[in-house]
């Protein structure tokens, strides 16, 4: 009876392990899979942006390394002015626009923390309703006209000077903060500028990564604003100039229309050197944020743990 | 009064002030917090002139509004532009591409993230498990313009898309986005592209969170992993995907311009023209101020109206709730 009874325990873990390596390699087959979907794009693009056009061109399917080597498109990229002014001017806007977004963040999220404080219900619903509700594109636009953020740098940084969301998050993280400590000041005589500054602040360093992250990101990627506020194209952010390469398909703004210096012999070498251009400014464009990100990965993923808890 | 001092008494006491006591307790608190009022004035004022701005200049939808005669002196029309809408031959076209664009984002966009999470709580290794999600959350930090500058090029006549769907069904294709029926796989599975990873961290969050002595329990029971996951995992992560779920319903007729202005072109607008694009096209492309306008605020009212559906409905059969 007792070896009936190991028996049958041993055959059912060795049931149990083979399902589980059956399992297992269902779950390690889809996860790569998904990698490599995620993943090839990005090296498609990187891989396309180095090989030869001529060769590139008459490629078809994956490529799975360089045809050739050139650096010919990256060198037509950086000749062209344009493209340098675009990303002067998205570098400006990142860092002015984060700067004020910071600044409004920080002070309605500890506006909303305070504990006692009046029309603090006002506030809070005045807020809460512009979450379900806007005016939508064309009043905002009719509006952004009226207070002279048309083709202005103001439009880059003003009317995207805070985001709920992320005041929320940062509510929620001062929030977090024990009473005692600022009741203790309190005691002390300390202000409420005090409170923010030497209290506050100093306790929520992680927070304050994770929204300066988002914004820096968003600030670095948006284009929409520019593309329907500004006019003149010096003012232009790198994202819009993308935007008419990539999508338009319109390569006249830059040299490469031109050549720019790389000796193209036909039309069909020209169209060559248009499609490597576009391979290259999107890695020009993407590798900053896709460099530092990693390191960075897990302050970004924490602010989406503290929205979720207040969300 | 001065005598009960308590905190519990003075709570009480509080309501019953008068008019003139509570102002000049406000006029106090003013004095004391001085640094906290100042800091709420800029904020409010953005609130007021960036999103309440807008919203009185919805009265537009029901004006004929010219730009040289401004807000004020544009003559009312009443209802006449939503009339002409819904009597237009694109209301229906509008509806029916935004729903349909919303439900394939729904079906495929909406679970993908959820069976990842679940897949990545299957893996025990932890040096695979992060390689996997710092890959699949990097397309997240790709901007909107380079991810649909790829797609133009992977859909291309002779791009890895275009040879994939050309060799799946033997047909020759020129440019996919030339054709209306690919556009919205094209949407959707590039959206799922961008946002599976980042998306399922909110569901890793809460798995992390629920308590290891349920799948003790279930393993006594004899649960494999597959009935642990069904039975355990799923019902502990359901307020998350209730509340989740919630959103994506009460968005259905919410659309996005941005994304779908790079992909979209008169050849594809039978089915890739939704709302917020007619809004933006009709708006600020052709100058129709009013007539979009008042497109636009159909499309929240409805919104709104479907959020607050949904949400009632969530709250009867799941007790979960958005408020």
């Amino acid at each position: 009876m007792r070896e009936n009874g190991t028996v049958m325990i041993r055959k059912r873990r060795k049931h149990k392990s083979l399902y589980n390596r059956i399992f297992d390699f269902f779950v390690y087959l889809i996860l790569i899979l998904l990698s490599i979907a995620c993943l090839y794009p990005m090296v498609h693009i990187l891989f396309a942006s180095v090989s030869n056009p001529t060769e590139l061109m008459a490629h078809n399917g994956l490529l799975l390394k360089p045809l050739g080597f050139t650096m010919d498109g990256y060198k037509l990229v950086f000749k062209d002015n344009s493209i340098f002014v675009g990303y002067r001017n998205t570098i400006i806007y990142v860092v002015l626009g984060t700067f004020v977004n910071m600044v409004m963040t920080i002070m309605g999220a500890f506006v909303l923390s305070r504990r006692d404080l009046y029309f603090k219900k006002a506030i809070t619903i005045l807020i809460t309703i512009t979450m379900f509700f806007g005016g939508g594109l064309i009043p905002w636009f009719l509006l952004m006209k009226d207070i002279g953020m048309y083709n202005n740098i103001a439009a880059m940084i003003i009317p995207t000077a805070l985001n709920t969301w992320n005041m929320i998050i940062l509510r929620t993280s001062f929030q977090a903060i024990p009473i005692d400590l600022e009741e203790a000041a309190v005691i002390d005589g300390a202000s409420q500028v005090h409170i923010l500054t030497k209290i506050i602040l100093p306790l929520s360093k992680a927070s304050l990564a994770v929204i300066l992250l988002y914004y820096l990101v968003g600030n670095w990627n948006s284009w929409f604003n520019a593309m329907v506020l500004l006019k003149d194209r010096n003012l232009f952010p790198l994202q819009l100039l993308l935007k008419e390469i990539l999508v338009m398909n319109d390569t006249t703004a830059t040299s490469v229309g031109s050549a720019g210096g790389v000796s193209i012999n036909s039309v069909q070498g020209a169209t060559a050197y248009r499609e490597l251009v576009k391979y290259c400014t999107i890695v020009i464009a993407t590798v900053p944020i896709l460099m530092v990100y990693p390191f960075l990965q897990k302050y970004f993923v924490k602010g989406v743990y503290v929205g979720s808890i207040k969300g | 009064m001065l005598a009960a001092s308590t905190t519990m008494q003075e709570g009480s006491k509080n309501r019953k002030m008068t008019h003139g006591n509570r102002r000049t307790k406000i006029k106090k608190d003013f004095k004391k917090n001085w640094f906290v009022y100042l800091l709420a004035v800029p904020v409010l004022a953005w609130y007021i002139i960036f999103c309440y701005g807008p919203m009185w200049g919805i009265m537009i939808a029901f004006k004929d509004f010219k730009p040289l005669l401004g807000f004020e002196k544009s003559a009312w029309v009443g209802f006449s532009h939503f009339v002409e809408f819904f009597k237009g031959p694109y209301f229906v076209r509008l509806v029916k591409n935004t729903l349909l664009l919303n439900l394939w984002g729904l079906t495929f966009g909406f679970t993908a993230p959820i069976l990842l999470a679940l897949l990545l709580n299957e893996v025990r290794e932890g040096k695979f498990k992060k390689s996997v999600q710092t890959i699949t959350y990097m397309p997240h930090f790709i901007s909107l313009v380079v991810v649909c500058g790829m797609i133009h090029i992977f859909t291309a006549n002779n791009g890895i898309l275009t040879l994939l769907v050309e060799f799946i069904t033997g047909k020759d294709y020129d440019s996919l986005l030339g054709y209306s029926r690919f556009f919205r796989p094209i949407y959707t599975f590039s959206g799922i592209w961008q946002n599976i990873g980042w998306d399922s961290i909110i569901y890793l969050a809460a798995i992390s969170s629920i308590n290891p002595a349920l799948y003790e329990a279930a393993e006594i029971d004899g649960a494999g992993r597959i009935g642990k996951m069904w039975h355990i995992t799923l019902p502990q992560i359901r307020p998350t995907i209730v509340i989740l779920f919630i959103f994506a319903v009460g968005g259905l007729m919410n659309s996005s311009h941005e994304k779908i202005i790079m992909l979209y072109n008169p050849m594809t607008y039978d089915t890739a023209d939704v709302i917020a694009s007619y809004v933006y096209r009709r708006g600020l492309r052709e100058a129709s101020y009013s007539y979009s306008t008042a497109v636009g605020l159909m499309s929240s009212v409805i919104n709104f109206a479907l959020l607050w559906v949904t949400n009632r409905f969530s709250k009867k059969l799941s007790e979960t709730s958005i408020w």
